[in-house]
């Protein structure tokens, strides 16, 4: 684990010293094209910091690794790309229902299926947010740079240990693989897991504000039931009573829902009543501010806004903008954040300019801009 | 003297069960619950990790230690994150035929070659239960099931002879006839370091019963016929199949992190 101060790297591996910042303690994972530089590190750098690193047999492996220590009492993590996302889907679900802290890394590559395994893509929005079954919300982060790559990792385990639920660090292989500076600060917040206190009896249910109950480790006497079907307080299982499906459904989608604004970011510039504002995120947020700045240099009223946490939507403020300003979407693929865009800001006003395999430069998108607002 | 009652009240819960009368799944969770107790271990260090499936249940919720109750052939991956998260936990895994050598078979053989410290019990009734009796992995050659009205075109599978072949520590069989044998066999599997296999055949007169037309009882019978202790004789063979030792992955993986000047937490 790199000490404080600023170095010259990869995205993937600023992940992996933020999540060793953070503090992890299991690592499972698979390898696969554009995440495999996050185990490549870790396997090396981990153990020295007291953690456990695995290369299992597969990515359900993987990800049920990572469950399980979580359950042993450890901040866990895996990460992976499109084919293998696909292939934890149901444990993800599984880790909604059992809340379960953990940090899922998707690079997104180009897809559909093996698509192009090195090249961006942010296929994978909606995936990452509907790609298991069943109600449920999900947080995602989309990180833009080196720096956010470290950060964001960060913030996924606070937020994983915070609200008792998997995150998806939503990158891609254009910040996957970018090699920038970045900062490692003397001092990194981390948030640890509700702990139950003495007087706890449940574990799967609470009626405190912020729809958390506390968690316990395996090991500690607390004859745990952990499990995907649906469960009480306690607990036990209960696949039948109306009440026992519609008090866990409900908490587990109001744990996000009603602390979004505890965990909505985003970043904007000039968004108030322009004439047309950008929205992008991810790797090809970076030549969408760089024409936005330009265009403003040269007079022109237009705003750039780029959601860091993906999931759950900056929805308010996007409907905002709709409201005011015509929108424009710039993604790395046809359907990415497309109908959560369409959904806030309607689609009479919206323009999309979406490509496929690489970055577009800033020159591009500025013609795009102009063609939009002549 | 600990009576049948004192076992009970020290292991189980949620009493009654949701088996079927009859069924073997009950008798192997007593089983469980004598072995630990004559193991000696502290129960709170216990942890059950199962997938889905009657099987599966049989831990959860009716075990009084720690459950994790997961997905589908997932029981194993799951157990390895929670063992290498803490090594002293006594990690067990319940698992029926379909969810351990069907749906989860990939993991069993890896979990084998890595030789984790896990004890897995693989509940074989022959067929998918829960689902109403499908054939399965282990469903013999021409039986009819659900799926196989015509009869089983395929092969019933040797498991234990895969597990052993992939490297476990340690592999064995009985039945929920051998109450006795089984239960030291268990107890034997807290005392191994290294990747413990015991394949349970335990009976299901819901549907294999109905079937044949057998009773619970009966099948219990057909066990003791059909099974030998002798590995020359004819009959499905119970008892030790394989012991060795193996260096075994979670110590494997604690003594790189201290070499490497990490504690693990
Ligand atoms: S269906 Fe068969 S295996 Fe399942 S509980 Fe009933 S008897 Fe047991």
């Amino acid at each position: 684990m790199l000490k404080p101060g600023t170095y010259f790297m990869e995205g993937n591996e600023a992940c992996a010293e933020g999540a060793m910042r953070a503090g992890l303690g299991l690592y499972a994972g698979y390898p696969i094209t554009p995440a495999s530089e996050v185990m490549n590190h870790l396997a090396k750098e981990l153990p020295k910091t007291g953690g456990r690193f695995l290369q299992m047999e597969d990515e359900i492996a993987s990800i049920a690794a990572v469950i399980g220590g979580a359950w042993s009492g450890l901040k866990s993590m895996t990460a992976t790309s499109g084919p293998g996302f696909s292939l934890m889907q149901e444990n993800i679900g599984y880790a909604v229902m059992t809340e379960t802290p953990c940090v899922i890394v998707d690079v997104q590559r180009a897809g559909p299926s093996t698509g192009q395994a090195t090249k961006p893509g942010t296929g994978d929005v909606m995936q990452s947010r509907f790609g298991s079954h069943g109600d449920y919300e999900i947080i995602a982060l989309a990180p833009n740079s080196v720096q956010e790559m470290f950060d964001f990792t960060v913030r996924s385990f606070n937020l994983s240990e915070r609200y008792r639920t998997p995150v998806v660090l939503l990158a891609d292989a254009g910040v996957g693989h970018m090699r920038e500076k970045f900062t490692i600060p003397e001092k990194v917040k981390t948030i640890e897991r509700k702990r139950p206190k003495e007087v706890d009896k449940e574990f799967f249910d609470t009626h405190e504000e912020d729809h958390v109950p506390p968690m316990p480790d395996f090991g500690e006497g607390y004859e745990l039931m952990v499990t995907g079907s649906t469960h009480l307080g306690d607990g036990t299982r209960d696949t039948a009573s109306f009440e026992a499906q519609d008090r866990l459904v409900r908490r587990l989608n109001a744990k996000i829902n009603d602390n979004r604004e505890e965990i909505e970011d985003w970043e904007e510039m000039g968004c108030n009543r322009a004439d047309l504002v950008l929205i992008s995120y991810g790797s090809i947020s970076r030549p969408v501010k760089g024409a936005v700045k330009k265009a403003r240099e040269d007079g022109y009223d237009i705003g750039f806004f780029r959601p860091k946490v993906i999931w759950p939507s900056p929805e308010d403020r996007m409907k905002e903008i709709g409201k005011n300003s015509e929108v424009m979407l710039v993604e790395l693929s046809l359907q990415g954040y497309r109908m959560e865009v369409e959904r806030c800001v309607g689609s009479e006003n919206l323009y999309i300019f979406d490509i496929l395999n690489s970055l577009p430069t800033i020159e591009q998108v500025y013609e795009k801009i102009m063609e939009v607002i002549e | 003297m600990i009576t049948t009652k004192d076992i009970r009240n020290k292991y189980v819960k949620n009493y009654p069960s949701a088996f079927c009368p009859g069924c073997g799944d009950g008798m192997v969770l007593n089983a469980m619950s004598r072995a630990v107790e004559k193991s000696g271990i502290d129960q709170k260090k216990v942890a059950a990790v199962s997938g889905i499936g009657c099987a599966a249940w049989i831990p959860s919720p009716y075990w009084k230690v720690d459950t994790l109750h997961t997905t589908h052939g997932r029981a194993i991956p799951h157990a390895t994150g929670l063992k290498v998260g803490n090594k002293d936990l006594e990690v067990m895994v319940v698992s029926g035929d379909g969810d351990c050598a069907g749906i989860g078979g990939n993991h069993l053989l890896h979990a084998a070659r890595n030789n984790i410290d896990l004890n897995v019990l693989m509940i074989n009734n022959g067929l998918y239960a829960m689902t109403g009796g499908q054939v399965a992995p282990t469903t013999e050659h021409g039986e009819k099931t659900l799926t196989t009205p015509y009869g089983n075109p395929s092969q019933g599978i040797d498991i234990c002879n895969v597990v052993k072949h992939s490297g476990a520590s340690h592999v064995a069989r009985w039945t929920t006839y051998h109450m006795n044998e089984l239960i030291k066999e268990i107890e034997r599997t807290i005392d191994i370091k290294g990747f413990s296999f015991i394949e349970v055949l335990s009976q299901c007169p819901t549907r294999t019963g109905k079937k044949e037309g057998l009773s619970g009882v009966e099948m219990l019978e057909w066990y003791r016929e059909n099974t030998t202790k002798n590995k020359e004789e004819e009959g499905i063979y119970v008892g030790e199949i394989q012991y060795v030792e193996r260096t075994e992955l979670t110590e494997e993986i604690y003594e790189q992190i201290s070499k490497r000047g990490g504690k693990p937490r």
